[in-house]
């Protein structure tokens, strides 16, 4: 491994992975107390078709699932709030149309697409290096929003009604989260592709919320997991020879999953230690 | 002091799908009031709170808060939802819950200062919560939520706090107590609380309406069997005059 790390596509591919922690960590926290798992799953998936205009139309896949996250964020963020819709319909509904577009413009766009892949499911080793400027210039974008918008998104996300009467502008600002899950999705599309990202979204935050009861030490604790599962996942699909986007999910779902069953082994420990104690 | 007149609403109607929720509410709330609206589950409760808070916009009729519109005039209104509402593994602490009532003052993108801090421990005080004020919210008792939700309301410095079932949560052993605060708050400002549950409330307000999409405004506490069959439906405890409510329960 540590030879590894002297090549430059193992530089980059941990520079891609620190990127993904930090906008993970900071807007996962939010899609996890503020529970819009489902729409940020539907805007991620919905990102696929601005990766098939990106194709079509010869531009960077990558920006093109800019600009079509960030229409498709307001897009649900409209339709779920001022429709009769129901919520998880129109995410259904926007999540589908917008992978069938993708699927469309790819079939229009000439040639084939030889990386899809890899947009799919991810590829942290062959993050090229506009898309890691993009990347950190989106994590500067997303850290600036949320230090000037601190107080606005926590009430947001605890009390949107107390909020909405204490003036803070809940509409406007609920759209702007949705654009931060958009911004985020774009920044770990590279990483573990559009399927997988809803895994990075939710896991370090929800593994965090574990330890503290303070959301800016949720954010710092979700970005250090995050860390933690992209380079451990990175470390064995190399030495496995494993899909990298894959193995960093399933590294961050299973130690979730063992965080889980030791908190649950020590309660039922102390419960039983309360019993025999009053029992005797 | 004189009396103000705080909230006024003026043939107020309310629709949903069609079918109507209020009906022509008349309702003028002063600044010494201590008013229960009792009615049944579904009988426009929250709604005639939201449409005083500008939450809902009423499809007919005119809003006053304090001579302004609900959207201007709610700084002046101290909102106590259904505190069984909000997701009780919410990493936030009693503090920061309570200074979400110095909103208001200050503006997007301000700080919080030492006067907000001041002001939110010092709603804190008032509740008997300050020692509480780095835990995290959710796993306090019920009874103590309440507390904190009432502090948050109390920061903002309100004329008039408006509370939606405040007993659901808390344990009748915590109500007296409950009650006992809201009897110390209403000397500074007026009170309006809506529950199903006519014998709590009515033992220390001051005066009682019946709402089942229409108010029956009384002005004082008593209030006739007729009445309250009519927002009713159906004949349930029924209030007396006096301080000890008798529950009473007439054939159907």
């Amino acid at each position: 491994m540590l030879e590894a790390l002297q090549y430059e596509f193992m530089q980059n591919a941990l520079l891609a992975g620190l990127l993904a922690s930090i906008a993970c960590g900071i807007v996962g926290v939010f899609v996890v107390v503020k529970k819009v798992v489902f729409i940020s799953g539907g805007i991620a998936h919905a990102s696929f078709g601005g990766i098939g205009l990106g194709y079509l139309v010869g531009i960077n896949p990558v920006l093109g699932a800019m600009a079509f996250t960030i229409a498709s964020a307001l897009g649900i963020g409209l339709v779920t709030r001022k429709t009769r819709l129901p919520e998880d319909t129109a995410i259904g509904i926007l999540w589908a149309m917008g992978m069938a577009l993708g699927i469309i413009f790819i079939g229009l766009s000439p040639g084939y697409a030889p990386d899809l892949f890899s947009y799919l499911f991810g590829n942290i080793l062959t993050v090229p290096g506009f898309d890691l400027m993009l990347m950190a210039v989106l994590d500067a974008v997303i850290i600036v929003l949320v230090v000037l918008l601190y107080r606005e998104l926590l009430y947001l996300s605890f009390d949107e009604e107390f909020s909405r009467v204490s003036g803070v502008p809940t509409g406007a600002l609920y759209l702007l989260l949705l654009c931060l899950v958009a911004l985020t999705v774009v920044v770990l599309i590279r990483v573990v592709g559009i399927i997988l990202v809803i895994a990075l979204l939710t896991i370090p935050a929800a593994l965090a919320r574990q330890f503290t009861h303070s959301l800016k030490k949720m954010m710092l604790l979700a970005t250090l997991a995050g860390i933690v599962f992209t380079f451990a996942g990175l470390w064995l699909s190399y030495l496995l020879d494993l899909a990298s986007g894959a193995t960093i999910i399933l590294v961050s779902g299973t130690t979730l999953f063992i965080s889980f069953g030791i908190a649950r082994w020590r309660q039922s420990a102390r419960e039983h230690s309360r019993r025999s104690a009053s029992s005797g | 002091m004189a009396e103000k007149e705080l909230v006024r609403l003026k043939d107020v109607w309310v629709y949903q799908d069609g079918v109507s929720i209020l009906e022509g509410i008349n309702l003028s709330i002063k600044s010494s009031d201590f008013l229960g609206i009792i009615g049944p589950n579904g009988g426009g409760k929250t709604t005639l709170l939201k449409v005083i808070l500008g939450l809902i916009k009423p499809d007919r009729g005119r809003v006053t808060v304090m001579g302004q519109s609900p959207e201007r005039g709610r700084k002046y209104i101290g909102y106590i939802s259904q505190s069984n509402l909000f997701d009780r593994d919410f990493p936030i602490s009693v503090l920061d819950v309570v200074l979400m009532g110095r909103y208001s003052k200050s503006r997007l993108l301000r700080r919080y200062d030492e006067q907000d801090r001041k002001a939110a421990l010092e709603a804190l005080e008032r509740v008997e919560m300050l020692d509480y004020r780095d835990r995290q919210v959710g796993k306090l008792s019920g009874g103590e939520q309440q507390r904190v939700f009432i502090a948050r309301a109390l920061a903002t410095n309100p004329r008039l706090l408006l509370l939606d079932e405040p007993t659901a949560s808390i344990d009748p052993t915590m109500q007296a107590e409950f009650y006992e605060l809201l009897d110390r708050l209403k000397e500074t400002m007026a009170i309006v609380l809506v529950s199903h549950d006519i014998s709590a409330v009515s033992v220390y307000v001051n005066q009682i309406a019946c709402l089942n999409r229409q108010l029956f405004y009384h002005g004082s506490k008593e209030v006739s069997a007729d009445e309250l069959e009519k927002s009713y439906h159906c004949p349930i405890q029924l209030i007396a005059h006096g301080t000890v409510p008798h529950r009473i329960l007439r054939e159907h």
